[in-house]
């Protein structure tokens, strides 16, 4: 193609028009890597000074490598505080919470896609009107329920929230997946006498294990990050998840940056780890959630 | 096949636990707290029908008119920003080497709890050893600003992290939506002598014009009833300078003990969140909808 359109042109304006092309990619080059430099900047600071004395954080330029990493930051943080307990109520509410809205958004996109029943379009729209309900909204409401029932600084308060909150979106992310399912395949298990749990769980389930893990992992991500409704519904230091946790452990620890920045690194690190190691189903869970609404 | 792919019981089953979760956390709130919004009530004590004053009250609230205002500049500075992102995944989605690598970093902060953003930024501002000022004193700026202190800079120290760390998520779907164009069509345009400029402007603009749209939508119904960021940094301070709709509402109800003000105020954020997605909609709807795959 470019060879051709070349040819048509004598040999100087064809070189010339080269090294603009080069000279350009050159600077879109530039602009894309600023831009990554950028994203990534305050994250290397943050590594920088979590390895810092207070002295090394208030004397040094901020890039400055400390003259020797005091990894006793996050021994400190870990052991001091409770750290360590908001990581693990982080972990299982996270874990439950994913495995609860996975599970249930499979059967109610399973029953509106493939099933058949009046009504299965309506409760679709119920569901993706959810998609536009602002959390804060609903959140004295909710408040004042979890009182009622004495949920409050519960758990379960929490992990309640997260499922309902993001149904919608999980289901959205499988709807696509499961109108693709070829019709076939539940035929041949009809024809064979399967009922339909053993369809779902035995046939279906299983073919749908890739976009199960991207809004797993999507899912995870929300969780793990969640603010407003650990703030407002749990009180007690015991029930703090890690988001809750790190904000008020920070406030005791205003003066002492080593502290503070080893923290919130214990608190990244999770999710860097999995980005890490996953980084391709995320970025296609985020695209296919956002996108097809 | 027809019998058993309508079992009543079956459908009953996979969709009764979300849809009752769904309507115990997400639609009942939100009818409660409209109800909320005609009463009187510290939250605990009984409560008072007082109508419609709570939302009167409102109306000619200043302190909540400017935050408002606040909510619709950052919506402003998120729509502008936008046009940067598509023209990064322009960029990145022509033959550029390293572009997978390059969005998955872009990405990175939008993974991280807004707690360790708010937390990362706030030590970045700060007014003696954060970066910004550790820079400004090595280049001899005797008086650097204090960035959240000041009522007419906070907003926008504010709404830089927030830029920050939602650029890689729109660039990732501008990416996406480009990449889901068939090649073949730029093919063609190039063969009839068609510039880079009018390939982009005359061929992805128009076919991405679903996803802009989608963005728009997000973008600024995100920003409408931004909260986690503003409420960890500056707590809408100082002097109300940061406050945006969302966090005025958790003032009112989970400071003030007001909750029916609070649920007034949670009932109009609400709505302007549905006038706006309805507004946009409306202004961006195509009647013809693009066949190209």
């Amino acid at each position: 193609m470019k060879t051709q359109a070349a040819a048509n042109y004598p040999l100087g304006v064809a070189t010339r028009g080269k090294m603009l092309t080069r000279v350009g990619y050159a600077a879109l080059y530039i602009i894309l890597i600023i831009l990554a430099v950028t994203q990534l900047l305050p994250l290397v600071w943050l590594m920088l000074f979590s390895l810092k004395n207070n002295q090394e954080v208030f004397n040094l330029p901020p890039f400055a490598l400390p003259s020797q990493p005091h990894w006793e930051n996050y021994m400190n943080v870990w052991t001091s505080g409770n750290i360590g307990r908001y990581f693990f109520n982080s972990v299982w509410i996270t874990v439950i919470s994913v495995a609860l809205t996975v599970l249930l958004a499979s059967f109610v996109t399973f029953a509106i896609t493939r099933m058949r029943w009046k009504g299965s379009q309506l409760v679709l729209g119920l569901f993706m009107v959810g998609l536009m309900i602002p959390v804060h909204s609903t959140l004295i409401p909710l408040f004042s329920m979890f009182l009622k029932l004495h949920l409050t600084d519960t758990s379960l308060s929490i992990i309640l929230s997260y499922v309902a909150f993001n149904l919608p979106t999980t289901m959205m992310i499988l709807l696509g997946f499961y109108y693709a399912l070829p019709r076939e395949v539940e035929e041949a298990a009809v024809m064979d006498g399967c009922s339909v749990n053993r369809m779902f769980f035995r046939i279906v389930l299983p073919m749908t294990t890739p976009v199960m893990a991207t809004t797993s992992i999507i899912n995870m991500i929300y969780n793990w990050n969640e603010f407003i409704f650990v703030n407002t519904f749990i009180s007690s230091d015991e029930n703090k998840t890690l988001t809750v946790g790190v904000q008020n452990f920070i406030g005791q620890y205003t003066t002492d940056w080593g502290a503070i920045g080893a923290t919130l690194m214990i608190s990244i690190l999770p999710i860097l780890l999995v980005f890490l190691i996953m980084s391709d189903r995320i970025v296609e869970g985020i695209a296919a959630g956002s996108v097809k609404g | 096949m027809e019998k058993v792919m309508s079992n009543k019981l079956v459908i009953a089953l996979y969709v009764l636990p979300s849809l009752l979760l769904l309507f115990a956390v997400i639609y009942v709130p939100i009818v409660l707290t409209g109800y909320y919004g005609l009463n009187q009530w510290n939250g605990i004590g009984s409560m008072t029908f007082v109508g419609l004053d709570n939302y009167q009250h409102l109306l000619t609230d200043s302190a909540f008119w400017q935050s408002a205002w606040h909510s619709l500049l950052l919506a402003l500075f998120s729509g502008i920003s936008l046009i940067g992102y598509l023209v990064i995944a322009m960029i990145l989605s022509g033959k550029i080497k390293g572009a997978n690598l390059l969005r998955k970093i872009y990405l990175i902060p939008m993974l991280l709890s807004s707690v360790a953003i708010a937390q990362l930024w706030l030590k970045m501002y700060h007014p003696t050893n954060g970066v910004f000022n550790s820079i400004l004193a090595s280049v001899g700026v005797h008086n650097p600003p204090e960035w959240l202190a000041n009522p007419s800079l906070v907003l926008f120290a504010l709404f830089i992290p927030i830029i920050w760390q939602y650029a890689g998520f729109y660039i990732l779907i501008y990416y996406a939506g480009l990449k889901n164009i068939p090649e073949t069509l730029m093919e063609a345009a190039r063969i009839d002598g068609a510039s880079a400029w009018q390939i982009a402007t005359r061929i992805k603009l128009p076919l991405l014009r679903e996803v802009i749209n989608v963005t728009i939508i997000l973008s600024i119904v995100g920003s409408l009833k931004y909260f986690d960021l503003i409420y960890v940094m500056t707590d809408g301070g100082p002097n109300g300078a940061s406050e945006v709709m969302a966090s005025y509402m958790y003032h009112q109800a989970f400071r003030s003990f007001d909750f029916g003000y609070g649920s007034a105020t949670a009932f109009a954020l609400l709505l302007i969140c549905l006038i706006a997605t309805w507004l946009i909609r409306k202004v961006t709807a195509t009647s013809d909808t693009i066949q190209y795959s």
